[in-house]
């Protein structure tokens, strides 16, 4: 049995079990934080800093996902500070690469529109990069768009924890950072993906689908794989 | 504002277009008018961007190139994809997209007519600039001006009532739509239709009486013979969706009946000219000036031996009895064919509406890559427009070439520029009036620069007057 322990989140006292993240503390006691990179069932990495929170006694920022709970913890999840921050996030999501809302599969079905409208985004206050991004259209059912991925790494982790097919990967650092498939080879050469379709599914923006998808009109079914995990009793 | 000393005119930007642009009037040492050009100054690049990207997207990219015609550009970029893809859309998915291809015309037109264009004929051509314009015209003509609103909206409201947007259309896609009509929109659609027809047939009224009244100047404002090109059926009646690419000469005569939009490039050549970004295109066999031709409104009723609907057909033969030929060069004209097509898009959106299987839900064909080109074509508001993709073995795009409708018009707006100065623009004394006619020139057109460069914005014009050193001696502009 963990041990008992008494933290607190925004000057509420929580009782609670030692070895649980921050976020999962606070998603039982219905405190909602904003997250991009976690998705429920899969390892947390804490790729998109999202839900940065400040704990006292540290200087620097603690992403819930990632930070386990300890006895007499102090955590704001939402100071005016954290607010900002999670905005200047979002506004570096649309300006590193290229979001077209309009013209894009999974517009009104993105979640990275959504937590632009979450956080309070008015525009963009970085100039954009205009990163060169390649689409990779050879896997005959599916296409890559790195145009609209965020680095997130969901599919890099469902791909190999729940299909266990680890076609997905990540190659380069920071702003050269690219998802890639098997050896950095076209997906559509890929040895090892099965075209189970688990990573479109995951995929918080438009930037996985399926040929045949037209604007507006991604179809995505996250629940499902939060389900299979569940029944697979995953982690 | 202007002030005058010599010899070249510049009307930049021009007023009551689409876009942004110049008009030089260039004259020579003896005061004679030399060259008149009509330039555009932007450049977008839509056709290099859109490279690298998976080709059912375009249907979705494409109609932003302009506001105005959005679905000619949806509609032509998805049969290019079919053309990939080597299919053809269900029969209702074919019926929709025309469908909101008729509201777009009706939208468009109505635009060109009721506001930009009314105003020259209703309050005259040398009327204060201040008052000529649509509010000025709502003080006179309220009744008209509400009806003219009234049908743009109709138009807008198609698109509107089946995809959910008035403007940027979704829903059009390779294989058909993908969204089926509603049965409350079907009704909601066909409330409108006894109105706009109403007020087609007095606008039409108005245009012949105001036809009657200035025979003399509009039997030469801008006359000049050229070839014609646009879409008809099979049987040659007029269309504006699916059909044969027919040319025309001078005389009326067939010269090219139904050429695969597929090989338009063997028919079409494009010039690039130094001081514009619109290029000229000409008919190959017939080479540069020679083989110019002209598109849209006029284009298509010359080419077309009937029109597909009976009102628009009684009003058809009127028209084609303004000239003893069979084709009628009259740039002002492009106003008159422009309210019979309207007319004729109102009649055939009720047809469809009231084809008993509209509500169909089988609308969209699907299908994937199999061949590496497709041409899609099909009519926009202003003319003629041919979309053409070249892909990679995966889809994706690495050539994309759009052919659009005011390029294609672009020779002939110089001409008739050209003509309108010569006769009213005196460099001594130069009027507004006279200006205004030049522009009322380049409005018959109803050019959208948006699409023809495609750039976008909001059109306001410069006139510049050069003399023979190049010196601008004068220049008028307005805002747009
Ligand atoms: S492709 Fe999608 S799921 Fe994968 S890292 Fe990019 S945004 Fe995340
Ligand atoms: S959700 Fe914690 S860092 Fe992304």
């Amino acid at each position: 049995m963990p041990d008992k322990i008494t933290i607190s989140i925004n000057g509420t006292e929580i009782k609670t079990e030692e070895g649980k993240s921050i976020l999962s503390v606070c998603k039982e006691n219905d405190i909602h934080i904003p997250v991009m990179c976690h998705f429920p069932g899969l390892t947390d990495v804490g790729a998109c800093r999202l839900c940065l929170c400040e704990v006292k006694g540290y200087n620097k920022l603690l992403p819930a996902c990632t930070t386990l709970v300890a006895e007499n913890m102090e955590i704001q999840t939402h100071t005016e500070k954290l607010k900002e921050y999670r905005r200047v996030i979002v506004e570096m999501f649309f300006s590193e690469r290229n979001h077209m809302c309009s013209i894009c599969v999974a517009n009104t079905n993105c979640e990275l529109q959504d937590m632009a409208t979450e956080v309070g985004m008015q525009h963009v206050r970085f100039p954009f990069l205009n990163q060169e991004c390649a689409v990779d259209a050879s896997h005959p059912k599916y296409v890559i768009d790195h145009n609209r991925c965020i680095m997130c790494t969901r599919c890099v982790r469902v791909c190999s924890e729940v299909e266990g097919a680890h076609n997905w990967d990540v190659k380069n650092r920071g702003y050269n950072a690219r998802v890639i498939s098997d050896f950095d080879q076209p997906w559509g050469e890929s040895e090892t993906c099965t075209s189970c379709g688990k990573c479109l599914n995951v995929c918080p923006t438009g930037a996985l689908w399926a040929k045949g998808s037209v604007q507006g009109k991604l179809d995505k079914f996250p629940e499902k794989i939060t389900d299979l995990i569940e029944k697979r009793g995953i982690h | 504002m202007a002030e005058t000393k010599g010899k070249k005119i510049t009307i930049s930007p021009v007023t009551r277009i689409e876009g942004h642009a110049r008009i030089t009037l260039q004259y020579d040492a003896k005061g004679k008018l030399d060259e008149a050009r009509f330039h555009v100054n932007e450049f977008r690049g839509f056709e290099k961007f859109c490279e690298g990207r998976y080709f059912t997207e375009m249907p979705a990219i494409t109609p932003r190139i302009c506001g105005i015609c959005p679905v000619s550009h949806a509609v032509c970029s998805a049969k290019a994809g079919e053309g990939i893809m080597r299919i053809k859309p269900p029969r209702i998915g074919d019926q929709l997209r025309r469908l909101i291809q008729l509201g777009q015309m009706i939208s468009s037109h109505a635009l060109s007519f009721y506001h930009l264009s009314s105003p020259d004929m209703l309050m005259g051509w040398d009327c204060d600039p201040d008052k000529r314009n649509i509010v000025g015209m709502y003080e006179q003509f309220p009744d008209l001006v509400r009806r003219g609103i009234r049908l743009r909206q109709f138009g807008q409201e198609i698109s509107m009532y089946i995809t959910g947007k008035k403007i940027h259309t979704m829903g059009v896609v390779c294989g058909g739509m993908s969204i089926p009509l509603k049965e409350e929109a079907r009704e909601a659609l066909l409330k409108w239709i006894p109105e706009a027809l109403e007020t087609l047939d007095m606008s039409l009224e108005l245009y012949k009486g105001y036809y009657e009244k200035n025979k003399e100047e509009l039997n030469v404002f801008a006359y000049h013979p050229t070839m014609y090109m646009g879409l008809v059926q099979a049987d040659g009646t007029h269309e504006f969706y699916d059909g044969k690419v027919r040319l025309v000469d001078e005389k009326g005569e067939i010269v090219e009946d139904g050429f695969n939009p597929a090989d338009f490039a063997q028919y079409i050549a494009e010039h690039p000219i130094a001081w514009s970004y619109l290029k000229y295109p000409y008919y190959k066999p017939y080479g540069f000036e020679k083989g110019f031709y002209r598109v849209g409104p006029l284009a298509r009723l010359n080419v077309a031996e009937r029109m597909p609907t009976p009102l628009a057909q009684k009003e058809f033969e009127l028209f084609r009895q303004l000239e003893d030929g069979k084709v009628i060069h009259g740039t002002f004209h492009f106003h008159y064919a422009r309210l019979i097509e309207m007319l004729s898009s109102v009649e055939q959106a009720r047809d469809i509406l009231n084809d008993p299987q509209i509500l169909s839900t089988e609308t969209w064909a699907r299908g994937e890559r199999n061949q590496h080109d497709g041409v899609g074509c099909t009519e926009a508001p202003r003319g003629i427009l041919f979309h053409h993709y070249t892909t990679d073995d995966n889809g994706l795009l690495t050539k994309v070439n759009l052919l659009i409708a005011t390029g294609q018009n672009n020779p002939a707006m110089n001409t008739s520029i050209k003509q309108v100065a010569e006769k009213y623009v005196r460099l001594d004394d130069v009027q507004e009036g006279a200006l205004n006619r030049v522009e009322g020139a380049i409005r018959c057109y109803d050019p959208c620069l948006s699409c023809s460069t495609h750039a976008a914005g909001q059109m306001p014009l410069l006139i510049e007057l050069k003399d023979h050193r190049g010196k601008i001696v004068r220049t008028l502009a307005r805002g747009g």
